[in-house]
């Protein structure tokens, strides 16, 4: 499973029923805690929940949801595995978003987990609910158990029925489950799953368009000041050495401007200017002058970040060896043929569309930090050292997420919101503007990487070597995280995964290098599916080079190479059917998109598949790009796009689908019209004058499909985004022969290539 | 002092001529619904409407509205059931829901402009709206919905 998962560890806790207030609450327990008495120990709070929810005397059932709302109808989605098992009435389930406690366990929202990781506990808690009540049920009504059943929350037998209402009034439950009786409950068979599979409406739509959804950005306090930073020229290493702010007193309702002093050292160099009104920070902040002493990156560019890749690849005892098979020497040297070729990704602006800002207060000794967040136990700790004061002495305060493709996961713009409140000793409300929020941004770094193939006889593939080279997000914010390659040296899994691709290429190495030129110039962040998006830009355009150079046909060349035996042969549950699955992704995308089929005058059909994001959680994911390419501009017209994934058990299937379209186009965005790059240790585009992420217009048809499956869930919030980059690269190349080594594609480079 | 119409009511807001209308209907008015995107008027999440019209309010200063009457998406229905609205919901079109506001408020335009948007249409006038979490496919078909049943309640009406 994911390496961040904390809730699933369902065979070692156990589950409590009991009574507590108006209702029952239902939760799970750590191993150890006394289940002699589940309602005494439910009234007083002895357990230790990271899953529950309570059902009221109304039948209303709760459910708590410890994960970000970001528009993955995240809530939705887990509510309806609990609801499904529980044989509730969907109409009456609510979700109740939580703020940070530690009995929620380890909170984070990322990696597309949130539904695979939760499934089985999630699963077993709602049929343990179901158990509990029909058995309270059935005394109620003077029946054997035996003879109920529950569906639409009655609990019905022999033409008398009570609910579940009726039951949580007039019953007594006090049950408990231990972890063996938890995992010898048989869930329901999928062709009993009343909601799961089943299309309904997300909860949280529809304060999505009426206005009344709040955002972090909409937290208000009584008392509170605005403020607006004042960005230093490095994001490492700068010291401010005088604020003059005379100019700034003109503006109405200023207030000051003062240096940041950060003990946890998140935002060095930081000057907050206050107001009564944001736009007075604003106006204000234009006319504060700051004098910075800049940290050694001020000068560093894009291309210097590149070439430092390029110079670590060089290094062969740079990085960590992920996949060490042996004998890729000796494949290479005995090799008919052998393909290098090096490919490249520029720096990537999460942009997501509510900038950064957070809200902090200090009430009764308590610091408040309202501010929408996916990883709250990752900037707790910071936010403790930030404002010395313990962990328990924060709260963050839970709101809806305006755009997290995992900038949200980053929060260190929690940290000179809570500074800026301790050093004016009132609530201070920070906002970034677009054009801070860039520069703060914790962008998609960019990459290089070089990657190798070695031929037998007929096009077989016989070696294969990939080292990719790029700032490391988990190693600069979470570096307990890392695991160690086969050399002992740590890595950033996320940084890598993809290039542990499900081929069978006979000996194969994988490299990952930390880029540290990259890593001190900027924050890199983990941005919606992470080193898979660079990863199989790589790795799937050398595919398509490969094949071309063995003279196989592209859909056929990988469809021999996912021959799911040894190592990719898969593991029930979660890849259970290994590469054979994604062998099946790719033959039906490659049928449904016509694959073969005569195109017009430069247009051309380009294919790619993934395994998504990680082995240890793969959606098999295959897309086909249909381009037309114009030879005189240079530009490249998506048209279509047609996208088959195979994600396992589909639990909320609307939502499914929103969250593949929308992982396509930021796949197509990513490949055709947004980038920025480093210039003078920051990025060179801000705001959407320059920044331009694909719009309305440039929306081609989708076609997306889900394999029907009833296999475990697995993620969808990032998969697609991996695949479509290179099948737009092998698109273009099968239209009019220019190959494109570098995402964005840029028209001048199209025209590049084609000039050869 | 300057006052206007906000949603219906009248209200006189005491600030600087060049305060952005964005900042007074959120931080003074207090509402919400309208939200702070780019700062340029390119990303079209503060789009309200001037008698009418959609435009918008980062780029707007305070003064320029005087008298005028601004609507925004808490005063578009006294119920939220707009025929857009009802469409957002029906085809699921929110994701994260933070550039909808601006996307809905544009779109009233839209229709009220072209009662039958095209596709071209929509790709024009949409086209300044960025929908961060990519959901365009499912706004168009949003759109048209709305247009269906506005056209439909003009036939029978």
């Amino acid at each position: 499973m994911g390496r961040f998962s904390s809730p699933g560890l369902v065979s070692r806790r156990g589950f409590l029923i009991g009574a507590s207030g108006a209702g029952f609450t239902l939760a799970f327990v750590r191993p150890g805690l006394g289940v002699a008495s589940p309602s005494a120990t439910i009234a007083a709070r002895a357990f230790e929940p990271t899953i529950w929810y309570h059902i009221d005397r109304d039948g209303i059932v709760t459910v708590n949801v410890a994960k970000a709302e970001m528009g993955q109808h995240v809530g939705t989605a887990l509510a309806r595995i609990i609801a499904d098992e529980l044989e509730a009435n969907w109409d009456s389930v609510r979700l109740n978003y939580v703020d940070t406690d530690p009995k929620w366990g380890f909170m984070v929202t990322g990696g597309s987990w949130s539904v695979s990781q939760s499934y089985d506990s999630l699963s077993r808690s709602g049929a343990a609910g179901r158990m509990a009540l029909i058995e309270e049920g059935a005394k109620l009504l003077g029946v054997a158990k035996d003879t109920c059943k529950a569906r639409n929350s009655v609990v019905s037998a022999a033409g008398k029925s009570i609910s579940y209402a009726d039951i949580v009034r007039k019953g007594d439950i006090s049950r408990s489950f231990s972890p063996g009786d938890l995992q010898k409950i048989s869930l329901k068979k999928a062709t009993e799953r009343r909601l799961i599979g089943a299309d309904t409406q997300a909860i949280d739509i529809p304060a999505k368009t009426d206005g009344t959804a709040r955002y972090g950005i909409d937290a208000e306090i009584a008392g509170m000041v605005y403020a607006r930073p004042k960005i230093p020229p490095t994001r490492y290493g700068s010291k401010v050495i005088s604020i003059d702010d005379a100019a700034a007193k003109s503006v109405k309702g200023y207030i000051k401007a003062i240096a940041l002093e950060d003990p946890s050292d998140t935002v060095p160099g930081w000057v907050m200017v206050f107001a009564d009104s944001y736009s007075a920070a604003i106006d204000a902040s234009e006319k504060v002058k700051v004098d910075w002493t800049a940290g050694d990156t001020a000068g560093v560019s894009e291309q210097d970040v590149l070439n430092h890749g390029s110079k670590l690849i060089d290094d062969s005892q740079a990085g960590a060896l992920v996949v060490a098979d042996e004998g890729v020497e000796k494949a290479f040297a005995s090799a008919k043929s052998t393909l290098e070729q090096v490919y490249t990704t520029s720096s990537v602006l999460h942009f997501q569309l509510e900038p950064v800002n957070a809200l902090a207060v200090e009430k009764n000794g308590i610091w408040e930090i309202h501010t929408g967040n996916q990883w709250q136990s990752l900037i707790l700790p910071v936010l403790a050292k930030a404002l010395g004061v313990g962990e328990d002495k924060i709260v963050m305060r839970t709101y809806l997420i305006g755009g997290g493709f995992g900038r949200r996961l980053n929060g260190d713009y929690a940290v000179p919101a809570a500074l800026a409140a301790k050093a004016l000793g009132k609530p201070v409300k920070m906002i970034c503007t677009r054009a801070d929020d860039a520069r703060f941004d914790s962008v998609r770094s960019p990459s290089v990487q070089r990657l190798r193939m070695a031929f037998g006889e007929s096009g077989a593939v016989i070696g294969m070597e990939h080292h990719a080279a790029a700032g490391w997000p988990t190693q600069v914010m979470a570096p307990a995280l890392m695991p160690k390659g086969a050399n002992g040296a740590p890595y950033d899994p996320f940084a890598i995964a993809g290039a542990d691709h499900w081929y069978s290429v006979g000996a194969h190495r994988v490299r990952a290098i930390s880029n540290d030129l990259a890593n001190r110039a900027f924050r890199p962040g983990w941005l919606r599916s992470v080193g898979p998006g660079w990863t199989n830009w790589a790795l799937e355009s050398f595919m398509d080079e490969a094949a071309h150079a063995a003279g196989i046909d592209p859909v056929a060349f990988r469809l021999r190479l996912l021959d799911a035996k040894g190592k990719n042969a898969g593991v029930a549950p979660i890849s259970v059917g290994g590469a054979a699955r994604q062998a099946n992704a790719l033959r039906r995308v490659a049928e449904k998109a016509g694959w073969g089929a005569a195109m017009p005058k430069d247009t051309g059909l380009g294919v790619a598949t993934t395994f998504g994001q990680e082995r240890t959680m793969p959606t098999w994911s295959a897309c086909v790009a249909r381009v037309r390419v114009d030879r005189k501009s240079g530009v490249v017209k998506l048209e279509k796009l047609t996208v088959v994934i195979d994600a396992g058990t589909i639990v909320h299937p609307d939502g499914a689908l929103a969250q593949a379209e929308g992982a396509s186009l930021w796949g197509a965005s990513m490949a055709l019209h947004e980038g920025t790059e480093f210039v003078n240790g920051n990025v060179k585009d801000t705001n959407l004058n320059t920044y331009t992420p694909l719009r309305m217009g440039d929306v081609p048809e989708m076609d997306i499909e889900f394999i029907a499956s009833t296999e475990a869930p697995v993620g969808l919030g990032e998969p697609a985004t991996t695949v479509v980059g290179p099948a737009i690269g092998n698109a273009i190349f099968a239209a009019v022969g220019a190959r494109l080594r570098h995402i964005p594609i840029r028209p001048d480079a199209v025209l590049k290539a084609l000039a050869g | 002092m300057i006052a206007f119409q906000l949603n219906g009511r009248a209200i006189s807001v005491d600030a600087t001529d060049d305060t952005p209308l964005l900042w007074v209907i959120r931080d003074i008015a207090g509402l919400k619904g309208t939200k702070f995107g780019c700062g340029i008027g390119m990303c079209g999440a503060c789009t309200v409407h001037i008698d009418g019209r959609a435009i918008r309010a980062c780029i707007t200063s305070v003064s320029a509205v005087a008298d005028a009457a601004i609507t925004t998406i808490e005063g578009l229905d006294p119920n939220g059931q707009h025929p857009l609205q009802k469409a957002w919901v029906k085809t699921q079109a929110p994701q994260c829901g933070y550039c909808q506001s601006g996307q809905i408020m544009q779109a009233a335009t839209l229709l009220k402009d072209f009662p039958n948007p095209t596709d071209a249409d929509i790709n024009a006038i949409m086209g300044g709206n960025l929908c961060r979490c990519m959901a365009y496919a499912r706004i168009r078909r949003a759109i048209k919905m709305a247009a269906e049943e506005l056209g439909t309640a003009k036939t029978h009406g």
